[in-house]
């Protein structure tokens, strides 16, 4: 049976893991190679590494980087931050990562899911999808969840499905950073609506909250960043406790 | 020990590279026939899609430079594929060395989704190529395409239905699934296919 992925993300800014609590404050983390390679000898099932700067000149630091964390690490690994075109997937996988994670580039030209998805194949393409519950519903985010739109998160999420995304990465602001649990009644629709794995993201702080997004998220995947970064939970054990509560984990 | 890797349009080239690197190994990347000949271990990734890559082989002759290979050689995920006879990827014909055709997952349900991506087991293991586990281990898959159970099967994962996630036939070996990427477990599993 397939296993339920336990996944630490990485957010890269010049070079360094930093993790943001509501997405504005920022704290140091340690070497992103050295933290993936230790994470990967944890058992984490995949590494997500995000360049939240993304600015032109950084771009050259971070495909570096990608190269160093696929010289190092014998475990997927899927890397985000300032993707526009083709061209930035092709020198990323080109570098040695095995996917790829769009956000507001896909917002902004849907298209761009539909030619990874053709050029590299669905696998590679993770659609990244920031969103806040509001009184209107579910809204999706741009640039790190800086500026609304008015795309609602479900149906969103759909054409992206029907677009060839190879996988969900949805992020609940109201919970990111909280350490209250993951968003379970969002991400119980997404995985029913759609035929393609769904990533939760926002909102861990207990072993507890893995569980519960396992089990009435139906995630296939639960992705966190500080709780794993500062030690408050450390990967073996979680495992160990996901597989005594019978959830499918790779030990 | 000198061991070749098969240089074409597949993506996770430099996977299997670093993968060998890490494991000590001098690694060379070619597609040259005399260079492919001599080594002692060949390995032939594989990430992409069927017809084109095939294409890609027929024209650059390394269909036939595959096909007549006497050293061990391991085909990984597409490459496993286009080591069989024929597959429904885009219908076309493979390199015939695994008398199996390759279908296409139809899923039964929402819940089995397509492409199987993420750590399975691997069970009824039956070849020095998985010297030293003594469970079902787990190693990490992409794929929506699958070779049924068949006299060559030395590995099997049940996604929809029981398949062969690995399979041999005298010097060809090959895994659907990708030790490149699949922690120590993959890393035991290139370390075996070496010592054949």
């Amino acid at each position: 049976m397939l296993a339920k992925r336990i996944i630490p993300c990485l957010d890269i800014k010049d070079g360094q893991t930093v993790k943001g609590t509501n997405f504005i404050h920022l704290r140091q983390a340690g070497d992103p190679v050295e933290l993936g390679r230790i994470y990967s000898e944890q058992g984490a099932d995949e590494l997500v590494f995000l360049d939240i700067t993304a600015s032109h000149e950084e771009r050259k630091t971070f495909t570096d980087l990608v190269k160093r964390v696929a010289e190092n690490i014998s475990i997927p690994f899927t890397v985000g931050g300032g993707i526009n075109e083709l061209s930035d997937v092709n020198r990323l996988l080109e570098a040695g990562a095995d996917k790829v994670s769009i956000n507001s580039s896909a917002i902004r030209h849907p298209h761009l899911i539909d030619e990874i998805a053709f050029h590299f194949g669905s696998q590679v393409c993770v659609v990244a999808i920031d969103a806040r519950q509001t009184e209107a519903g579910w809204k999706c985010y741009l640039n790190g969840g800086r500026i609304e739109t008015d795309k609602d998160l479900f149906s969103w999420a759909t054409e992206c499905n029907d677009r060839g995304a190879g996988e969900i990465l949805f992020t609940s602001m109201n919970h990111d950073g909280v350490k209250n649990g993951y968003a379970n009644d969002a991400l119980a629709i997404l995985s029913e609506t759609l035929t393609i794995p769904v990533i939760a993201s926002g909102g861990a702080g207990k072993p507890e909250h893995f569980r519960d997004t396992f089990e009435k998220g139906n995630a296939d995947a639960a992705l966190a960043a500080s709780v794993f970064h500062f030690g408050e939970i450390k990967i073996p054990e979680l495992k160990q406790y996901l597989c005594g509560c019978n959830i499918n984990i790779r030990l | 020990m000198n061991v070749a890797i098969v240089k074409y349009n597949a993506g996770n080239i430099c996977s299997v590279d670093y993968a060998l690197r890490r494991l000590g190994v001098q690694v060379n990347v070619t597609a040259d026939t005399e260079e492919l000949r001599r080594a002692d271990k060949i390995i032939f990734p594989g990430v992409g899609e069927a017809v084109n890559t095939m294409s890609y082989l027929r024209r650059t002759g390394l269909d036939t430079v595959i096909k007549s290979l006497k050293q061990p050689v391991l085909g990984i995920c597409l490459g496993m594929q286009l080591l069989c006879n024929h597959s429904e990827e885009g219908n076309v014909d493979c390199l015939g060395i695994f008398d199996v055709e390759v279908k296409k997952f139809t899923p039964s349900c929402r819940k089995e989704k397509v492409p199987h991506m993420g750590w399975n087991t691997i069970s009824h293991t039956n070849s020095p190529l998985f010297n030293g586990f003594d469970k079902d281990e787990f190693v990490y898959f992409v794929h929506s395409y699958y070779v049924p159970l068949c006299a060559y099967t030395i590995a099997e994962t049940d996604y929809i239905l029981p398949y062969s996630s690995a399979l041999h036939k005298d010097n060809f070996y090959a895994t659907q699934f990708h030790p490149e990427k699949s922690g120590s477990v993959g890393e035991q599993i290139l370390k075996n296919f070496l010592n054949i």
